[in-house]
């Protein structure tokens, strides 16, 4: 299975102390979580070495270094990038001793099924919608919205902590820009992957 | 402290007000009132889902209380949950409006919680049980103000098309009007014997 886990290190922002993770960086950890589950981009069963006794397990460190508003879309694309990269060795389970043999010769890509890419709006007062917001405009936002969509113009998520009011047709106007977003997104990373691919 | 307890079908929550009172330095704001959101899960110790449904309801609440009417208080909303079949968190959203109403701070409008889960064959039920819930493909939770039924907050949980999205908030805008209708009903029978 898959484990995310979003840090805000002081670094990134001076609005962050050192210590235990805050409520933005639980909810984020806990959004991310919501997000694999939902778009089924890894499905469990692939991590699966044996069944019943051997299982992957990918722990995902999602590490601010820089925050400037909008946490949860770079998030979202680092994952991606991040698990687009990723090789698992083969894995041989010795049938007398019982034990599993890992050859870190012979690895394989992992096997990503959706692309979920994220898209945030910032809220004010209920007439304005901006995309991608800023530290600053986030501070000054009554309202956030977040919508993730994967390939197929499906929604994965729909994410509005509170905040102003949003009628229903706004809110269609955010999925219809966010599908809109989630095509130019989605050549970005298969450009910068293709580029980096025959390392 | 003025504790309301909310149940609806076998789930149930219990909610109780603080405030507004004191706000310690740390956490006073200059111009409103510091609302903080408790979620406390039926068993074991509250973890990071637990912190992110306290943010997603302290942010509902924010909207619609008037904090600015009470500068550099603070107000604590506990959240109980005595038992969970299902609808848990629409069940904390209504239980969260009834106790602020309950606790008489000045809101500028009502909230509720709806939930909606979407069948694997298309079928829309409201207010899901846990093993509706379970077999359901999507399920989505929307909290909807009472003066323009408009979307104060929104999670989902597995993916859905936008239509059946569309479908669902219009299902939870009318079923908010019943929602609305039993919280007069509820504050009419309590101020109306006393």
């Amino acid at each position: 299975y898959l484990v995310p886990n979003v840090e805000l290190p002081s670094l990134c922002s001076e609005r962050f102390r050192s210590g235990p993770p805050g409520e933005e960086a639980q909810a984020a950890s806990q959004f991310i979580a919501d997000v694999i589950e939902n778009s089924q981009m890894i499905v469990k069963e692939d991590l699966c070495i044996a069944n019943g006794k051997l299982a992957w397990v990918l722990y995902c460190d999602i590490i601010c270094l820089d925050y400037d508003g909008n946490l949860l879309d770079a998030s979202v694309f680092a994952l991606l990038a991040a698990l687009k990269n990723v090789q698992l060795p083969s894995v041989i389970i010795n049938e007398e001793t019982g034990l599993s043999e890992v050859n870190l010769k012979q690895k394989t890509p992992l096997i990503i099924r959706k692309h979920p890419v994220a898209t945030s709006f910032a809220i004010f007062d209920d007439t304005l919608l901006i995309v991608d917001p800023t530290a600053e405009e986030e501070d000054l936002a009554t309202g956030t919205v977040t919508i993730v969509t994967d390939e197929e113009g499906r929604l994965c998520s729909v994410h509005k902590p509170g905040g102003s009011p949003l009628t229903g047709a706004k809110l269609q106007d955010c999925i219809t820009r966010a599908i809109t977003r989630h095509k130019e997104v989605k050549k970005l990373i298969d450009k910068v992957i293709k580029s980096i691919m025959p390392k | 402290p003025i504790p309301s307890s909310l149940s609806a079908g076998e789930t149930s929550v219990l909610a109780g007000l603080y405030g507004p009172a004191e706000a310690k330095l740390s956490k006073e704001l200059p111009d409103r009132a510091a609302l903080e959101v408790l979620l406390r899960p039926k068993v074991g110790l509250p973890g990071v889902l637990e912190r992110s449904r306290e943010q997603q309801l302290r942010q509902t609440c924010e909207a619609v209380v008037l904090g600015v009417l009470h500068p550099r208080t603070a107000i604590t909303l506990v959240l109980q949950v005595v038992s969970d079949a299902g609808s848990l968190l629409s069940c904390c959203l209504n239980a969260a409006c009834m106790g602020l109403l309950d606790a008489g701070l000045p809101l500028s409008s009502l909230f509720c919680g709806v939930t909606c889960a979407l069948g694997p064959d298309g079928t829309i039920t409201l207010d899901p049980t846990a093993r509706q819930e379970q077999e359901a493909r999507a399920v989505l939770t929307f909290a909807i103000d009472s003066s323009e039924r408009k979307v104060l907050m929104a999670t989902t949980k597995g993916s859905c098309s936008v239509e059946e999205m569309q479908q669902c908030l219009v299902m939870a805008q009318r079923a908010a009007d019943t929602i609305f209708q039993f919280y007069r009903d509820s504050l009419h029978r309590r101020y109306s014997k006393s």
